[in-house]
């Protein structure tokens, strides 16, 4: 056997371990153990990677190849290791951009290798496939960052002809891919290359709020499509693999995702939400001038010790409060006087699908307790309290009573069936969507106004002294 | 077009039926660690980026290699260890829990997570 076929062996066995990891990871019982495998099977074929005698035949890459994987490892564990779970969505997202930023990099790097000779068309095909996915994954991932990190405004950004900026952006990449491929031109792929960089920010800055972790999502399934189209270029099945499959698992995961928010992925893509909301929101009008009822932690203190079922619905704000740990500590103050109660999850609560089970597992809120949305709700015409923790739009009403609405549609948590409902909130602005909740102007409805870890201490506070 | 391109299109096709299959089952508490870990897994363009640096000439060359491998680190490095973090969390728990869980930060309540 000679050393090629070793180490094509070698990623063979690598590809299988990733499959693996990826069904692990699709059951909370082998997830850890799945990623373990998937970091093994890396380590396994990176390790060999350098087995191959190109890669060791000038000394000078082959030192500035380790410097750089030094470098890369020497920043990004203690990040990964210090950030906090609400923080987990820009992580995620800032990983996935530099993978497509890589995997672009590659493309440009063969290309130029080859540049005196013309390659084959659908070589450049390959080429200019894995340069302009990577691109956009790159510069929108770290636009989706900056959005989630708040660095920018969240809300969805519009300007003045938007979509004749995007119209004349799409058709000069086009034209310059076509050019590329035509020409096997260095300077038109560098072209290609920028302008694909402007594309992905334009493409991300008018998509805000609630849909950015859906966005992530399917820039994660972009970058494994371009890893994938690197591994064309390389001859390298390995990469084809792996990239594929992200590719195509994340574009499932994306579409389950916008369907969990009752929204099509193309309105998520393409709505620029939050325009519209705005126009709703000034069309119901009377929104400023109703009032709402609110209570003091001593009253509502009193309201939870006596109930017989609470449903804690816990919401970004909770998230951000870092207030996981006192929300268990009352609920387990309740529980220890007799109150039945558990957590209501919506899928989409926090900033990504799922995020909110990770946070309440980093508090120890055991399995049993947590009830995902279709459990939950048929249990809410008995409850007596739904506590609204930092949560608004995966409530709203509105998304079941008013076809206008821009959430109609959505699947909720029935908080508004239950026979009080308390909300835990920093002030009246509106959610993640940007818009009213006439929930908090029902008359079954207490206000608490206050950081959510604030109040939830109050409120252990007034329940032990009720 | 030569047949290697054709053998490529068949491991192309079938890692995507097979990306498909393993993940349509999985349930909503897991996305945020799927998405996660299938973004460890694309870090995998580290290779890409070794074999790549292996053969690049000229200073323009090695910049842009250096700075993929350094990229690509970052991403199958930070994915891993992200994912290993939030999956810690979903480890089984002792049935009995103690009465008061010391409010702690972030990261002590991560490491000391059973």
């Amino acid at each position: 056997m000679t050393l090629n076929t070793f180490i094509d062996l070698v990623y063979l066995l690598a590809a299988i371990g990733f499959i693996l990891a990826l069904k692990g990871l699709s059951s909370p019982k082998h997830a850890r153990n799945g990623n373990l495998l998937g970091a093994a099977a890396a380590a396994v074929a990176v390790g060999f990677t350098f087995a191959y005698p190109s890669v060791r035949a000038h000394t000078l890459n082959l030192v500035l190849t380790l410097v750089a994987m030094v470098i890369g490892a020497a920043i990004a564990v203690p990040a990964a290791r210090k950030v906090k779970m609400t923080a987990m969505p820009q992580m995620v997202a800032i990983f996935n951009g530099v993978g497509g930023g890589a995997a672009a990099l590659i493309s440009v790097v063969v290309f130029l290798i080859q540049a005196p000779g013309k390659p084959a068309v659908y070589r450049i095909a390959e080429v200019l496939f894995g340069v302009l996915v990577g691109c956009v994954s790159f510069s929108g991932s770290a636009i989706a960052f900056a959005k989630l990190q708040e660095l920018m405004t969240g809300r969805p950004v519009t300007y003045p002809a938007q979509q004749v900026i995007n119209a004349v952006v799409g058709v000069a990449i086009v034209s310059l891919a076509i050019g590329t491929l035509v020409t096997g031109s260095v300077p038109l792929l560098v072209a290609t290359a920028l302008l694909s960089l402007v594309l992905g920010v334009i493409f991300v800055l008018p998509i805000g709020g609630a849909d950015v972790p859906v966005l992530i999502s399917l820039l994660n399934s972009f970058t494994g499509l371009a890893v994938a189209a690197s591994g064309f270029t390389l001859n390298n099945n390995l990469l084809i693999i792996a990239g594929t499959l992200v590719g195509a698992s994340g574009i499932l995961l994306t579409r389950i995702m916008s369907k969990a928010m009752g929204r099509s992925l193309a309105n998520v893509l393409f709505s620029a939400f939050g325009s519209v909301v705005t126009a709703t929101g000034g069309a119901d009008g009377a929104g400023e001038t109703r009032t709402v009822k609110t209570g003091t932690p001593e009253d509502i203190g009193v309201l939870l010790a006596y109930a017989r079922k609470v449903v804690i619905i816990p919401g970004y704000g909770l998230a951000v409060a870092q207030a996981q740990h006192t929300a268990r500590e009352l609920a387990d103050l309740l529980m220890e006087r007799g109150v039945e109660v558990f957590y209501a999850i919506h899928p989409v609560a926090g900033r990504m699908p799922g995020h909110m089970n990770v946070l309440l597992a980093e508090a120890n809120v055991p399995y049993e307790e947590l009830k995902e949305m279709d459990e939950a709700n048929p249990e809410m015409a008995t409850t007596d309290v739904a506590l609204v923790v930092g949560a608004n739009d995966t409530v709203n009403p509105a998304a079941k009573n008013t076809p206008g609405s821009p959430i109609y549609g959505m699947p909720i948590i029935n908080a508004d069936e239950a026979e009080h409902i308390v909300f835990l909130k920093r002030s009246m602005r509106p959610g993640f969507a940007g818009i009213d909740n006439d929930l908090l102007f029902d008359d079954k409805t207490t206000l608490l106004f206050g950081d959510a870890k604030d109040t939830l201490a109050k409120l252990v506070a007034a329940v032990r002294d009720a | 077009m030569s047949t290697g391109i054709l053998e490529f299109l068949t491991v192309f096709i079938l890692a995507g039926f097979v990306g498909i299959e393993v993940i349509s089952a999985v349930p909503s508490i897991l996305h945020t660690p799927l998405m996660s870990g299938s973004n460890a897994i694309h870090g995998i363009v580290l290779v890409g980026t070794i074999l790549i640096m292996g053969d690049a000439h000229g200073a323009v060359q090695i910049t842009l290699c250096f700075l993929a491998v350094l990229l690509a680190t970052l991403n199958i490095v930070g994915g891993f260890v992200v994912t290993d973090r939030m999956l810690e969390m979903f480890k089984p728990k002792p049935a009995e829990r103690p009465a008061k869980a010391s409010d702690t930060s972030n990261d002590d309540a991560a490491g000391g997570a059973k």
